[in-house]
C-alpha cells in the first residue's frame, strides 16, 4: 500500500499552484484571498482563461479538446482550483452534456456543440426535474410530438439552474407513452435562446440569488437531428449521464475551503480578551468536522486509486455524495456560527457594517442547503445504497 | 496512490480468515472466557509458528520484516472472531517498545521467546488517576548511588494481559514530579517478580487485565528499557500505535456487526415481511454502512501513517481513525443491536460480545474527545492559517 503522490504527481501540483496564481486577473485574484464568492459571469471569464491553456475540460478525449491528464491528475487539477477560492465553471456543458456527446453523439453533433462547450461561447443548462417529477425523474411529462423533421415540445421543467444565462438546454421529454414509464424519454437539445415559445422565469432562492429558473415551453420545435441517442432511448442516455456527474461528488475540497475559512473567522474574530479561535469549545467543533473530513478525503483516495487503476469505483465511493454533502454543510454552519452577529448580514450589507468576503456566507450557508437534494437527494442515496449495495429486499 | 494487497498481504489476509472460521470462531473465544486466562498457550506457540507475532518486527530481531499494514491486517480477522490471544498488548505494544528501543540482549531475552510463541508481554502504563495523560504517572523507580537495582513502588490497572505475561514493561518516574513530561523510564519487569502482586481482573469483553502492585520491586539496570527518564515520546509512539491496532481489530468487529445486520434485515420478517423492506431500517443500513466505509477507509490510513516519522501527520490521522472508530463505529454497533429486537441484548448472540469488546477497544489508547482535543491543541491546527 502506498499512500504518496509520485513525484511527477506532485510536481505537477507544484506547477498548478504557480500557474492558477499568475492566471488570474488582479480584480479576480484580490477576490479569491480575500474569500468572496463568485457569480456564473466570473466564472464564464475564469473558464476563457482556462480555454486558452487548453485546460477548459482535462477529461476529455484529447482529440477533442482534453488535456490527456490521469485520473490524478485531474483530481489534484480540480483540488487546487477550490483551494485557491477559483470560479466555478458551469458543470451542464463540461462535465454533463460535452462527455455524453463525446460518447453518444453523431458527428454532426459533435462538431456542431462540443468546440463552443469548450471555448464557453455556448453555456448550457440541464432540463430534466418537472414540478411533478423530481427524485421520480422517470414520470416526467414534457411531451415532444412529431411533426415532419421536428419535435413539437410541450410542457414544462423547473429548478433549471442557471436557465437565464444559458444558450441551450438539454432536457428529457417524453416522446411514447407505451410501456415501463422509463421505457418513452428522449434526449433532445435545445436552442433555449432562440427558439419561439420557450420562456424562461428566473426564481430566487433563499440565498438571494436567481439561481434556478421555471422554463416554460408552448409548441417550440426542435429539429429531430437534436436528439441524442435513439427515439425513447433517453433513460439510458441519462443514466450514462449521472456516471460523469459523480467524479468528485464528495465535495472534499469546497469542504476544507469552509473549514479554513471558518477558523480563519474566528481567529478574527474577538471575544473578551482573546480570540474566538481561542475558545477550546469552537476549536474542538472545528476539528471534529475537520477529522471526518480526513475520514472522507481516505475513502476518497481510495476511489481515486481503484479509478487510477482503471477499476470501476468500489462500494465506498456510494457513501461520497451522502456523507460529503452533509459535512459540506456543517462547514458552513460553522462559518455562521463563528461570525455571531456578523452572520445577520446579508449580500448588500456595506462594508463597514460586514467584510467583504463574510459577505456571501448566509447566502451560501442558504444556498447549499440543497446540496443534500440535488444531484439525486441523500435520502435517495440511502435508498441506492440499501438496494443496489446492500442488496435490501423492495416492497 | 495504491491501496491494493500485494500478493503476500493476500496470503496474510487469507490465512488468517481461514484459521478463524476453522479454528478459531466465536465459540471458541466463548469458552475460553470462562478459563482462568481467557486464553490458550498451545494457540498462542501456534500463531509464533505461523509467523503472525512476528510480522512487523526486523529480521535481524526474528521478524520478518514487514511493516504495520501487514499486522493490521491480521488483527482485524482475527477482531472478526474476537480470537482473544494477547497480540495488542504483546505484540503491538510491549513488543513493538522492546523491539524500537531494546538493547540486543534485550531483544534476544525478551522480543525473540515473544515472536516465538513461548512467552507473552504486556504494557503497564494507566494508573488510578492519570486517565488517558501519559505523563501522569506516580509510580517511583529509585536507584540508590551506585547501586546496580532500581526500586519500583506504586500501582497500575487494567494492564492488558498483565496478570499472566512473563514479562511486563513498566513506565515509572525516575526523576521530576507526577505530570512532568521529562522523567519517565520504561522497565522490563518479570511478571513473577517479588513484591509484585497482580489481580486478575476480569473485563466487560472477557479478557483478563491485570491490576498490579509493586511494593518494593527490585529490577537490575539491565532490564531499564531505552534512555533513563525518556520515555514519553516512545510512549506516545506506542500509544499510536496501539490506537491504530484498535481501529484494526475494531474493524473487524464493525465488519461483523454490519454484515451480521444485514443478513438479519433479509432473513427477519414482521407484518409479513422482511424488516429489511421498511424505508426506515434501510435508510439506517445505509447511513450504517457509510460508518464501515470510513472505518475501512481510517483504519488503513492510520496503518500506513503509524511508521510515518512526522509525528504531527501521524497523530493528526491517527486521532482522526480512533474519533471514526468510536464515533462511527458506536453508530454501527448500537444500531446492530437494535435491529436484532429482543434477542439482540441475550449472552447467546455473537453480537454482544462484538459489541462490548468494541467498547473496550474504543475506550483504550485515548477516547474520542482525548483524540478531538489532540488534534486541536497540535501545532498544525492553527498552522492551516497560512492559507488565506
Ligand atoms: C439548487 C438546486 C439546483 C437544481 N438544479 C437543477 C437543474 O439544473 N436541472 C434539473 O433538472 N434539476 C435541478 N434541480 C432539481 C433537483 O434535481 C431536484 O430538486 C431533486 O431531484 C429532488 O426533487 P424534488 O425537488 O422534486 O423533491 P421530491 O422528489 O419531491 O422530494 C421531496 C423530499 O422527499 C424525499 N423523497 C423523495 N422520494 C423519496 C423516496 N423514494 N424515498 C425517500 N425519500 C424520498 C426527498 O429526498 C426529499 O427530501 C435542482 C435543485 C436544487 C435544489
Amino acid at each position: 500500500m502506498d499512500m504518496t503522490l509520485s513525484p511527477q504527481h506532485l510536481e505537477f501540483r507544484d506547477e498548478l499552484v504557480t500557474w492558477i496564481a499568475a492566471a488570474m486577473p488582479p480584480e479576480m485574484k484580490r477576490r479569491a484571498d480575500a474569500g468572496a464568492e463568485f457569480g456564473p459571469e466570473d466564472g464564464m471569464a475564469w473558464q476563457k482563461i482556462l480555454y486558452e491553456k487548453g485546460w477548459a475540460a482535462p477529461a476529455w478525449p484529447v482529440e477533442c479538446g482534453g488535456t490527456g491528464w490521469d485520473v490524478t491528475q485531474r483530481h489534484i487539477f480540480t483540488e487546487e482550483l477550490m483551494r485557491a477560492n477559483a470560479p466555478q465553471l458551469s458543470p451542464f456543458g463540461l462535465g454533463m452534456v460535452g462527455p455524453l456527446l463525446v460518447q453518444y453523439g453523431s458527428e454532426e453533433q459533435k462538431q456542431r456543440f462540443l468546440p463552443k462547450i469548450l471555448s464557453g461561447d455556448e453555456i448550457w443548462c440541464q432540463g430534466y426535474s418537472e414540478p411533478n417529477a423530481g427524485s421520480d425523474l422517470a414520470s416526467l411529462q414534457l411531451r415532444a410530438e412529431k411533426d415532419g423533421d421536428d419535435y413539437i415540445l410541450n410542457g414544462q421543467k423547473t429548478w433549471t439552474t442557471y436557465a437565464q444565462y444559458a444558450d441551450w438546454i438539454f432536457i428529457l421529454c417524453r416522446t411514447g407513452s407505451e410501456g415501463k414509464k422509463q421505457e418513452g424519454i428522449s434526449f433532445l437539445l435545445v436552442d433555449i435562446r432562440n427558439t419561439p415559445g420557450i420562456t424562461v422565469k428566473p426564481f430566487l432562492t433563499t440565498g438571494g440569488t436567481y439561481a434556478f429558473s421555471e422554463t416554460w415551453f408552448e409548441n417550440a420545435r426542435v429539429p429531430q437531428s437534436n436528439r441524442v441517442g435513439p427515439e425513447d432511448g433517453g433513460w439510458s442516455m441519462a443514466k450514462a449521464l449521472l456516471g460523469h456527474e459523480r467524479t468528485l461528488i464528495g465535495g472534499v475540497a469546497e469542504s476544507l475551503r469552509w473549514l479554513q475559512f471558518a477558523k480563519r473567522i474566528a481567529r478574527d474574530t474577538p471575544v473578551g480578551t482573546g480570540r474566538l479561535l481561542d475558545d477550546s469549545g469552537f476549536r474542538r467543533r472545528i476539528a471534529r468536522a475537520e477529522m471526518r473530513l480526513r475520514a472522507i478525503t481516505m475513502a476518497q483516495n481510495r476511489t481515486l486509486a481503484a479509478a487510477q487503476l482503471g477499476r470501476a469505483p468500489g462500494a465506498e465511493s456510494s457513501i461520497l455524495k451522502l456523507v460529503g454533502t452533509e459535512l459540506l454543510q456543517q462547514a458552513t454552519e460553522l462559518c455562521m456560527d463563528a461570525m455571531g452577529h456578523d452572520a445577520l448580514g446579508w449580500l448588500d450589507s456595506p462594508p463597514e457594517a460586514l467584510p467583504e468576503h463574510e459577505r456571501s456566507v448566509a447566502s451560501q450557508w442558504n444556498y447549499l442547503r440543497a446540496a443534500t437534494i440535488y444531484g439525486g437527494s441523500n435520502e435517495i442515496q440511502r435508498n441506492v445504497i440499501s438496494k443496489d449495495i446492500l442488496g435490501l429486499p423492495t416492497r | 496512490m495504491n491501496f491494493d494487497l500485494s500478493e503476500e498481504q493476500q496470503m496474510i489476509v487469507d490465512s488468517v480468515a481461514k484459521f478463524v472460521a476453522n479454528d478459531s470462531p466465536v465459540e471458541r473465544f466463548r469458552k475460553l472466557r470462562d478459563s482462568e486466562r481467557g486464553w490458550d498457550p498451545e494457540v498462542w506457540k501456534r500463531m509464533g509458528e505461523f509467523g503472525w507475532l512476528g510480522v512487523a518486527y526486523p529480521e535481524e530481531q526474528g521478524g520478518f520484516g514487514g511493516d504495520f499494514v501487514d499486522l493490521a491486517l491480521i488483527l482485524e480477522q482475527l477482531g472478526k472472531g474476537l480470537v482473544p490471544e494477547p497480540l495488542l498488548p504483546s505484540v503491538v505494544l510491549a513488543g513493538g517498545l522492546i523491539s524500537r528501543l531494546g538493547t540486543e540482549a534485550q531483544v534476544k531475552a525478551f522480543l525473540e521467546p515473544m515472536v516465538e510463541g513461548e512467552t507473552s508481554l504486556a504494557l503497564a502504563y494507566a494508573e488510578r488517576q492519570s486517565r488517558y495523560c501519559l505523563s501522569d504517572c506516580l509510580t517511583t523507580a529509585e536507584r540508590e548511588d551506585g547501586s546496580d537495582l532500581f526500586t519500583l513502588n506504586g500501582e497500575k490497572t487494567w494492564v492488558l494481559n498483565g496478570a499472566f505475561a512473563d514479562q511486563i514493561v513498566v513506565v515509572a518516574r525516575t526523576e521530576g514530579q507526577p505530570q512532568d513530561e521529562r522523567g519517565l523510564s520504561l522497565f522490563i519487569v518479570d511478571g513473577n517478580a517479588a513484591r509484585l502482586t497482580r489481580t486478575v481482573v476480569r473485563g466487560m469483553d472477557g479478557h483478563r487485565t491485570g491490576l498490579l502492585n509493586f511494593d518494593g520491586v527490585q529490577v537490575s539496570a539491565d532490564r531499564l528499557l531505552g534512555a533513563q527518564g525518556e520515555a514519553l515520546s516512545h510512549l506516545e509512539w506506542a500509544m499510536d500505535r496501539g490506537a491504530a491496532a484498535a481501529c484494526a481489530e475494531g474493524q473487524g468487529q464493525i465488519q461483523e456487526l454490519f454484515d451480521h445486520s444485514v443478513a438479519y434485515l433479509k432473513e427477519r420478517k414482521q407484518f409479513g415481511v422482511p424488516i429489511g423492506s421498511f424505508q426506515a431500517l434501510q435508510h439506517r443500513a445505509a447511513d450504517m454502512f457509510a460508518e464501515v466505509e470510513l472505518c475501512k477507509s481510517t483504519m488503513i490510513l492510520a496503518a500506513i501513517l503509524v511508521d510515518s516519522e512526522d509525528p504531527e501527520e501521524r497523530m493528526a490521522e491517527i486521532s482522526a481513525a480512533k474519533l471514526q472508530l468510536s464515533d462511527g463505529g458506536w453508530f454501527v454497533q448500537k444500531n446492530a443491536i437494535q435491529l436484532l429486537g429482543g434477542i439482540g441484548v441475550t449472552d447467546e448472540q455473537d453480537e454482544g460480545l462484538l459489541f462490548k469488546r468494541l467498547r473496550v477497544l474504543q475506550g483504550l489508547f485515548g477516547d474520542a474527545d482525548h483524540h478531538v482535543e489532540r488534534f486541536q491543541t497540535r501545532e498544525g491546527f492553527d498552522a492551516h492559517l497560512r492559507v488565506p
